[in-house]
């Protein structure tokens, strides 16, 4: 199986840069609308990455206007053409799903 | 329907030319002999016997190995016969390869799921269980209710959907389309899951 991943893998995956749950990163994905293509950036924390190999994925959570949105993203995606770290958070859990419950000043994660 | 076997090696994922990602199984198609060609005059109907891998030697009945030997090929780990093949084009130890199916192709897949041992109905026949809590249930959850009326018919009817062995039973996945075909490593990738453990064996089949 690991193989024939390899000989699956897309030329096309990003090289992403190594970042870890509680980093703020800011995902440069690339968007269709109509015929004509875009990038558009996403920039929140990063609150899980789960999976592997090419099943492997991110989820990015950021606040838009109050309201809390959420994006999952696959590792091998051709469609991230790039991703920023902005900053290092220091956390102390693998998933951050808690922040889902909290707003205002306690949903940030100290720094590094 | 035409067709041939092939061996399920696994999932994976894999994306398309416009970046999105697809769930797709991994078969792994090694080239299918034909064992021998059976014809309407001979046999009573059409088809062709195809057979795929090598069994080992000291797995082979004598009965097969009188057959293979009159037929002149090498002893092949399954047989199989599929119907719909021009049976004009083809000779006893010709090859079938994965070419014989296209990108894009939408097809059918055959295998044995997976035995899942003795299960409940709720499991078995999702059924949803006796429901409410109150009214002095106890202990029914899971319990698949009433089986019948009383005194007329005064039995249960055939047929009635029981706790029993599950799995283990041939399914037919249809519409799959064929993602990727690698003629070198005799791959072929279709969108979606197919029946069975990795490593099973399993008809792939032209609609």
């Amino acid at each position: 199986m690991e193989k024939i991943n390899n000989l699956l893998q897309d030329e096309k995956a990003p090289k992403l840069p190594n970042f870890k749950t509680g980093d703020r990163i800011k995902v440069f994905v690339s968007i269709i609308e109509g015929d004509k293509e875009r990038v558009q950036p996403f920039e929140g924390d990063v609150i899980s990455i789960r999976g592997s190999g090419a099943s492997r994925t991110f989820t990015v959570r950021k606040l838009s206007s109050g309201v809390g949105v959420e994006r999952i993203f696959h590792f091998k995606s051709p469609k991230i053409s790039k991703v920023d770290v902005i900053k290092e958070g220091n956390v102390r859990r693998a998933k951050l799903y808690y922040l889902r419950n909290l707003s205002g000043k306690a949903a940030r994660i100290k720094n590094k | 329907m035409p067709g041939m076997l092939g061996k399920k090696i696994g999932m994976t994922s894999i994306y398309n030319s416009d970046g999105d990602h697809i769930p797709v199984t991994v078969i792994k198609a090694e080239p299918c002999k034909v064992v021998s060609v059976k014809t309407k005059e001979k046999d009573g109907y059409d088809a062709l016997q195809l057979g795929m891998g090598a069994k080992k030697k000291k797995n082979i009945s004598k009965p097969e190995l009188g057959h293979y030997k009159k037929h002149k090929v090498d002893a092949p780990f399954k047989v199989k016969e599929f119907s719909g093949f021009e049976k004009d084009k083809f000779k006893t130890g010709d090859e079938i390869k994965v070419d014989f199916f296209e990108e894009g192709e939408v097809i059918k897949v055959r295998g044995n799921s997976k035995g899942k041992g003795f299960q409940g109905v709720m499991k078995r026949h999702n059924f949803g269980g006796v429901g409410g809590t109150t009214h002095g249930q106890s202990n029914r959850l899971r319990a698949p209710g009433s089986i019948g009326a009383s005194s007329y018919p005064s039995r249960v009817f055939k047929g009635k959907k029981m706790a029993g062995r599950k799995g283990n039973d041939t399914v037919t996945i249809r519409n799959l389309t064929v993602v990727k075909i690698l003629n070198e490593e005799n791959l072929i990738l279709v969108r979606g899951a197919i029946p069975g453990a990795n490593n099973s064996i399993v008809e792939l089949i032209k609609n």
